[in-house]
């Protein structure tokens, strides 16, 4: 597996690639928020898991950061997230509360899913975030879905539907694409090519390893765009949300990205080197490279610490929240089979 | 010798159709290939074409026949050299063929088969009066194709979040003209052409109802559902439950299921059983006309994904619909479609044929059978069944799906739990057989179950 390449920023179309532009100080305390927040609650949810408080899956986010918060600051309140199971970031993002997100990790009765559904089934119909999927690539039919109703609304909400790099394999992906198309419905399909679909890499399961191109054949424009930074995915999502509200169908942004943690919590880690993780690490740093501009435009350590401080006391609480709240009760077991 | 022109069948289940027109003349030359004639069911019309040269001899069925049988001689054709002279030697009229065997078989989505208009179908039996129309009720006579039509029509003019789509539901008015009409009344925005991509579609449906629409999905037929069943049990089942009763998806799968005629294996499958298992889908099966449409509304109105098996054979099939305003059966109730002391036939859908009828056979030879049609698999209305098999203590299931974990085998399993003091003799089970549905038409047969089984089964438990 060749090293992973210093600047990923590659646009697909003719546009010449070059810095994104800049945010202003504002935005980029709040991309340093929220990713720090995602972070913080990846590791703790990583230690938890360790303790045993939290069992099955758990697929963690940790380093591709960047792709949902800087997705999310180009979305308005009624636009729908959808995505699979890699999905505490996205929960977090779309400020659903850190720990009902963790209770649920813990199977209690103050999870999002009142303790039923666990890390990759969660939902917030009040933070128009429809899951949270444990199956591979169905999010994608499910999300050209609420594109779909959006468009027999007329109302002018955009669907942003995620899936991977090995998602981005299957059949219905496709099907969905072709849907979209055809009847121009509101949906950005944000693939986040971390590379590795579980421990399969991307050049030993994909004949077109350039995953903007997926849509060619039905005439869905796409773009790649480093999802190591938040401002490129931020222009990049401006872009496509503009693409989505003026009529003009769907719309697929490959984020590249990595994920620095495995697969799962089981993940041998035999696929790749120490040396490619740790490289990706110290170059790209979504969370980092945020840091180094503020520090750079005159920030102090001490703004930074706070912003620690405030996100580590969010996790800490939710963290002990989940583990005290108590399990459902039994007769849970019957609810919410039918309505 | 002069050749005889056969009244064709449009598709392996038509019985009948009408003689539109003929646009040859008595005397005219025809070749191969020329469009002699064209006849109709209610679904569709199509050309007949000769197969054979020579003159246009004698016209047997003039334009404008309604209900001419499939096989009866329509025309002859003189050959070179005959004349009318000759006519009489033609042949005698073939004996016609059980189930239109000389139709070409369907093809799967190019072709789909167009069943009988109107073909007889009343039961033997009158059905008792169902307890869910009041007395008095003027009782319309349809179609069940056209009960279902009614049923999501009067449900799209109730609800603007009710809209259908499928594979050829709107322009062409439907595979089996279930869907008739309603583009014309409802447009392109609700009635919706989907691609073939059966997969796809359900997946975008079931993230319609969680965005809260209250999507119809139309299957051409249940096996293609076999390519969306991740998306109708992961995703539409499961995910009430699994958001902590956040996200509901309110949605009807529906399409015909089971056995048509002479289409074989991958188009012949019963997938009761399959979805009757999933926590979360209710299961619908209907076999009465008015059932068809009173339960077609429920499930539309109902909050949560509906599967709802329809047959093919009835489509074609007549029965009397209540004329009313808001004709709703409530889901999960079976009923005692005919009365009875001495065995209890439990069964549903195109089961209801074989049953019913059987019921007829039992009933000259002193054995007065109670027949309880299901409607619903998903709840099972237990209570219905066992009550019946307390007064007749014998029971036998009926169904033309696979034996094994079949409904049946639940059914079965019930009685067992709740009345197995009642019963005088173990619970039998009349099934399709044990096989992928053969082709032949013979073997077909074999493979369905039939009146003759159940009666069989029937004198066994009460020991006759």
């Amino acid at each position: 597996m060749a090293a992973p390449k210093k600047s990923v920023a590659k646009e697909s179309g003719q546009e010449k690639a070059g810095s994104p532009p800049e945010f202003t100080k504002e935005q980029e305390l709040k991309a340093l928020r929220d990713m720090l927040l995602i972070r913080r609650f990846e590791e703790k949810a990583g230690q938890l898991y360790g303790m045993g408080a939290i069992g099955g899956f758990c697929h963690l986010y940790i380093g591709q950061e960047a792709v949902v918060v800087g997705m999310q600051m180009a979305l308005k309140p009624g636009d729908e997230v959808i995505t699979g199971y890699r999905d505490h970031g996205h929960m977090l993002a779309c400020d659903m509360e850190a720990r009902g997100v963790m209770a649920e990790l813990t199977g209690r009765r103050g999870g999002y899913s009142r303790g039923k559904g666990g890390s990759m089934h969660m939902f917030s119909k009040e933070k128009h975030f429809y899951g949270g999927h444990g199956i591979v690539g169905a999010q994608v039919s499910l999300g050209t879905g609420l594109a779909f109703a959006n468009r027999y609304r007329g109302n002018d909400n955009v669907s942003v539907t995620y899936f991977g790099d090995g998602a981005a394999n299957q059949g219905q992906v496709y099907e969905s694409f072709n849907m979209a198309e055809l009847w121009k419905l509101p949906v950005i399909y944000v693939i986040e090519n971390n590379r590795y679909a579980m421990g399969t890499s991307v050049s030993r399961a994909s004949a077109q390893q350039d995953f903007s191109k997926r849509g060619a054949s039905f005439n869905i424009p796409g773009k790649q765009v480093d999802g190591m930074d938040v401002r490129a995915v931020k222009a990049a999502a401006d872009e496509a949300v503009a693409w989505c509200r003026g009529g003009n169908g769907p719309m697929i942004l490959e984020m590249q990205t990595y994920r620095y943690r495995g697969h799962s919590m089981s993940d041998p880690a035999k696929y790749r080197t120490r040396e490619e993780v740790e490289k990706v690490r110290h170059d790209q740093d979504p969370i980092e490279q945020v840091r180094n501009r503020l520090l750079a435009a005159g920030a102090s350590e001490q703004d930074l610490k706070a912003i620690d401080a405030e996100v580590r006391e969010i996790v800490n609480e939710a963290a002990d929240f989940a583990q005290h709240d108590p399990e459902p009760d039994p007769a849970e077991l019957y609810t919410d089979i039918y309505r | 010798m002069p050749i005889q022109v056969l009244m064709p069948a449009l598709s392996p289940t038509m019985e009948k159709g009408n003689l539109a027109k003929w646009l040859k003349k008595e005397g005219e030359t025809i070749k191969s290939g020329d469009v002699i004639a064209e006849i109709e069911t209610d679904k569709a019309t199509m050309e007949v074409e000769a197969t054979d040269e020579g003159t246009l001899g004698k016209i047997l069925i003039p334009e404008g026949t309604a209900d001419v049988a499939v096989n009866t001689p329509i025309a002859t054709i003189l050959a070179d050299g005959e004349s009318a002279a000759d006519l009489a030697k033609a042949p005698a009229a073939p004996v016609p063929q059980p189930k239109a065997a000389e139709a070409a078989p369907a093809e799967a989505k190019a072709e789909a088969p167009q069943p009988a208009a109107k073909a007889p179908a009343a039961p033997a039996t009158e059905p008792l009066p169902d307890p869910e129309i009041p007395a008095g009720t003027e009782m319309v006579t349809q179609t069940i194709r056209e009960a279902l039509r009614d049923a999501m029509a009067e449900e799209m003019r109730r609800d603007g979040d009710v809209f259908i789509m499928g594979e050829e539901v709107a322009e062409y008015q439907g595979a089996y003209k279930v869907t008739q009409g309603l583009l014309q009344e409802f447009g392109a925005r609700r009635v919706i052409d989907t691609p073939i991509t059966e997969h796809g579609f359900a997946g975008v449906g079931v993230g319609a109802a969680m965005a809260g629409l209250k999507p119809i999905v139309e299957f051409m037929t249940f096996n293609f559902a076999m390519q969306a069943i991740d998306q109708i049990i992961n995703s539409a089942a499961k995910t009430l439950y699994m958001s902590g009763g956040q996200m509901g998806c309110s949605i009807v799968f529906r399409g015909p299921n089971g056995a048509a005629a002479r289409v074989a294996a991958q188009h012949s499958q019963d997938y009761a059983a399959w979805y009757s298992q999933i926590p979360g889908l209710k299961v619908i099966a209907p076999y009465s006309a008015a059932d068809y449409k009173g339960l077609l509304k429920a499930a539309i109105r109902d909050p949560n994904p509906v599967i709802f098996l329809e047959n093919e054979v009835l489509y074609g099939h007549t029965g009397e619909v209540p004329k009313l305003a808001d004709f709703v059966v409530p889901i999960g109730k079976a009923r005692i479609a005919r009365a009875g002391k001495d065995v209890t036939i439990v069964s549903w859908a195109m089961g209801m044929s074989y049953a019913l009828k059987a019921a007829d056979e039992l009933a000259k030879e002193g054995i007065e059978a109670e027949v309880v049609d299901l409607r619903t698999i998903r709840p099972m209305d237990t209570e219905t069944i066992i009550n019946s098999v307390k007064k007749t203590g014998r029971a036998v299931t009926v169904e033309e799906g696979w034996q094994q974990s079949g409904v049946g085998s639940e059914v079965a399993a019930r009685i067992m739990e709740h009345a197995f003091d009642y019963l005088d003799a173990p619970v039998a089970r009349v099934s399709g057989k044990d096989v992928p549905m053969p082709y032949a038409a013979n073997l077909e047969k074999l493979a369905l179950p039939s009146v003759a089984e159940v009666v069989a089964a029937a004198k066994a438990v009460s020991y006759r």
